[in-house]
């Protein structure tokens, strides 16, 4: 199995410029230690996440994916989290259809007030994504090239994974 | 061609430079980054000889794209920005990448410090070459304000932005302004009389020469955006004539329907179905309740014009104004539509009704009251002349129990916040009936004495060491009637004991809640509330005035409860942001805002004209616009950003199903090329 003791996972998050952005600057702020497995990419709101920004993330290597903003109602345009969360009501089926497991997507609601709860979910997160193991479909599925029979895509190590 | 990016790595003194290798940082950047052409360090990027530094090398390496690894864009992201601009550089070139808070200050280890920054600077150094140069948008201001309210709050606010220089249009739904402020006796911690400060204040509005007064009015619809409001005002029919009434007081006088419970007076006391609501009103001009009036309410079962109806028309024949009489029962609403360029909302609240309740009797005994109800008791404006006597007999109560925390911190009724203003007014009342009735006795059941303003702990104190009003902390469970006095069950938790109270009278700390129509109000104005439907504030500490809708502000207790010095605080402080928009003759924004793809002559998009980004936008920013070939005939219709409504949430971005919306500063080519460069290795 590929869940050697040197798998570190690697953790892309997609913040809202509002809410968790400024909640992961206020960890900082507070000097709250996290792990450093993680990357960050601002937006201006979650509802403006195009759902091809994850895949595109996994498919550079990312293991896992967090996407975080404000709170429900707290929204600094009114609804943006709201569209986020419906997109990722429709994106998680056609996600477990690929193959890709759910759980290495995670969503937060996190305000710029709560730097202690950025570091418990990144934290979080990239513990979760270290026992489901590295994601390897991508590279798998480049491996086999574009002549390959498209099997091997779900990764045997992708444990975690329960779609049928 | 290529850019020139510049790679500045900041030290922050210790504060990144401890914890990460800045100088491998700038040296990895130069050597590995493609298109980077220059990378330094410096110990204080943000100072002075550090704007330098950038505006020099911008200038010397002729840079075309800037990349500063310092700390939160939300610091100094404008800094850099603004240093850019004045060497020529396109302040949408420079990118601030976050390598303190994200790295030198929350990881330890120097080593994946390092790398981690290496990595961060990298990823924006790669969005940073596909930046595009952003120009600011400018749109005119109209210079008139609009405030929604004419309590304490919008009347602060009305005078401040007049006394501006600025035209203020006060929009208020009763027939007086004055709001509850209007209402109370004496105010906290000063005991002076509330309608002797307020009344002045009320003048100065309607004889101000930049401020136009709808009372009786309502904003009926809020168009537009920052700078440029449409708004549409309902003035409500009064059935009288601002223009030719001189306020008499002839009419109200012969009005036959003397019985109708006064809102002014909380119930308490009556008035008539032509009336002004109190004697101070403005303008002192009267309305007919066409409710109870019996005229309209003739003309109603009839089913014909109200001018039609030979009922009663005492009003009418007694108003002294000739040759046409003031008074017109075939008045009907009007639409005024005003443009404005800032609005404040100051639309106040509600008191919590005494039905509520049911242990304390949930409204059916009458000497059960509320807090705004004993105001009125202890007015000398008031229905018993400020003597404090008993609704149901109108004896004078020997004992009086005042209970706090009604409503206030009790999820269960719905307001699981603090009042805010209880406390305080609670102390005043058992001061004021102290002294009106000086042998009566005050008990106050309390949680918590919470008197955080200036003197307000000393006048709580006040209430209890001097005038002697017996506080007990603890709940009260019931109250209930035994012949004409009112039993209080409660406990006393500092003893550990029950108490039953005999009183004569009941006052209810009752809480503050926001107006029954919030949420419409809210939903009219696009802005934000919260789940007790308060309005919410863009930022709860540093922007507290301004709403999440850019132009609107806030004042008063429509935001949160709060007293009449904060409420005051906020208004004037609603008025300064008003004033500092209608200074300028144009707006600039920041040009971060979605476009739907052009392709020059002969126009076309490749949007598919499905609208779902018209759906999902919450600004309405999405109009549809006809594409026509030369002979006039429709081609196609397709979306179109409106740019001043837009404030760039890229909610249509994401949504669009052929890929023709785009958030500049956003665009899908600078998000991929973020992804991409995230290499991890």
């Amino acid at each position: 199995m590929s869940n050697q003791t040197t798998f570190e996972p690697k953790i892309v998050a997609f913040l809202c410029n509002w809410c968790t952005y400024a909640g992961a600057d206020l960890a900082g702020t507070g000097r709250k230690q996290y792990q450093a497995n993680v990357r960050i990419i601002k937006l201006p709101c979650t509802g403006g996440i195009d759902p091809l920004f994850l895949i595109k993330a996994f498919e550079r290597g990312a293991d896992g994916i967090l996407v975080s903003g404000c709170h429900p109602g707290d929204c600094h345009y009114n609804t943006g989290n709201y569209h986020a969360r419906r997109r990722w009501n429709v994106f998680k089926p056609l996600l477990e259809f690929c193959g890709i497991n759910p759980d290495r997507i995670q969503f937060s609601w996190i305000s710029a007030a709560e730097g202690g709860k950025w570091v418990e979910t990144i934290n979080g997160v990239i513990d979760a994504v270290r026992a489901l193991g590295p994601f390897e479909g991508y590279q798998k599925i480049n491996a086999i090239g574009p002549a390959g029979s498209g099997e091997g895509f779900v990764s045997s190590s992708d444990k975690g994974c329960e779609c049928k | 061609m290529g850019k020139k990016i510049g790679v500045f790595v900041c030290h922050c003194g210790t504060n990144i430079s401890a914890t990460v290798d800045v100088e491998k940082v700038a040296e990895e950047a130069k050597k590995k980054y493609p298109g980077v052409s220059y990378a330094t360090t410096y110990k204080y990027m943000c100072s002075d000889p550090g704007q330098k530094l950038l505006r020099d090398k911008i200038a010397e390496e002729g840079l075309t794209g800037v990349v500063v690894a310092a700390c939160s864009p939300k610091m100094h992201e404008r800094t850099f920005r603004n240093a850019a601009v004045k060497t020529g550089l396109n302040p949408y070139q420079v990118e601030v990448s976050n390598i303190r808070e994200q790295c030198s200050w929350v990881h330890q280890d120097k080593a994946q410090g390092t790398e981690k920054s290496i990595d961060l600077v990298r990823m924006m150094t790669e969005k940073t070459r596909k930046d595009r140069s952003l120009e600011a948008i400018k749109v005119p201001v109209t210079k008139r304000a609009l405030v929604i309210g004419g309590g304490i709050a919008g009347i602060q606010a009305a005078l401040d932005i007049a006394d501006g220089g600025n035209e203020v249009i006060l929009v208020e739904k009763d027939a007086s302004i004055g709001g509850h402020m209007a209402q109370l006796s004496e105010t906290f911690p000063t005991l002076d009389c509330s309608q002797c400060i307020l009344t002045p204040r009320m003048v100065e509005v309607a004889q101000h020469d930049n401020i136009t007064l709808y009372t009786w009015s309502e904003v009926e619809s809020v168009g537009g955006y920052i700078g440029n409001f449409n708004v549409k005002i309902r003035k409500k029919a009064r059935a009288v004539d601002l223009d030719l009434c001189t306020g008499c007081s002839s009419c109200w006088q012969v009005c036959p329907s003397k019985k109708i419970k006064s809102e002014f007076d909380t119930g308490l006391g009556n008035r008539t179905a032509i009336y002004i609501p109190f004697p101070q009103a403005i303008p002192s001009k009267p309305v007919i309740d066409k409710e109870h009036c019996l005229l309209y309410r003739d003309a109603r079962k009839k089913n014909i014009p109200p001018e039609e109806s030979k009922v009663c028309r005492k009003c009418y024949d007694v108003c002294p104004i000739a040759p046409v009489k003031a008074i017109d029962y075939a008045q009907e609403d009007e639409i005024v539509e005003v443009k404005v360029g800032a609005i404040v909302v100051a639309t106040g609240y509600k008191e919590l009704p005494n039905n509520v309740y049911g242990e304390y009797g949930k409204g059916k005994y009458k000497d059960v009251i509320t807090g705004l109800q004993f105001e009125r008791l202890a007015s000398a404006s008031g229905p018993t002349e400020g003597e404090i006597r008993r609704p149901s007999d109108g004896k004078e109560p020997e004992i009086i129990v005042f209970i706090q925390c009604v409503g206030s911190r009790d999820p269960a009724k719905g307001c699981s916040y603090c009042s805010k203003t209880c406390c305080m007014y609670t102390a005043k009342h058992t001061m004021l009936y102290k002294h009106k009735v000086h042998h009566g006795h005050a008990f106050v059941f309390y949680i918590d004495i919470r008197c955080g303003g200036k003197n307000y702990e000393e006048f709580s104190l006040r209430a209890i060491e001097e005038e002697g009003a017996t506080y007990l902390r603890g709940r009260v469970s019931r109250i209930y009637k035994k012949g004409e006095k009112l039993v209080v069950l409660g406990a006393d938790t500092l003893t550990g004991s029950q108490v039953e109270i005999e009183a004569d009278m009941v006052v209810l700390a009752s809480a503050m809640k926001a107006q029954d129509d919030a949420d419409v109000v809210a939903r009219t104005l696009s802005i934000q509330y919260d789940k007790d439907r308060f309005f919410s504030e863009l930022h709860p500490k540093l922007r507290p005035v301004e709403s999440s809708n850019a132009g609107i502000f806030l004042a008063g207790a429509c935001q949160g409860p709060k007293d009449i010095p904060e409420t005051v605080a906020q208004a004037s402080g609603a008025a300064a942001k008003v004033m500092a928009l209608l200074s300028s003759d144009q707006l600039e924004r920041e040009p971060v805002i979605a476009k739907v793809d052009r392709l020059p002559p002969p126009v076309f998009s490749t949007c598919i004209g499905c609208f779902y980004c018209q759906r999902v936008c919450p600004y309405g920013a999405i109009e549809q616009e006809e594409i026509k070939a030369r002979d006039g005939s429709v081609i196609k219709t397709v979306a179109r950003v409106n740019e001043g409504l837009c404030q760039g949430c890229g909610l249509c971005a994401a949504t669009c199903r052929s890929k023709s919306v785009e958030l500049a500063g956003f665009t899908d080519e600078q998000v991929f090329a973020e992804i991409n460069s995230v290499e991890f290795n």
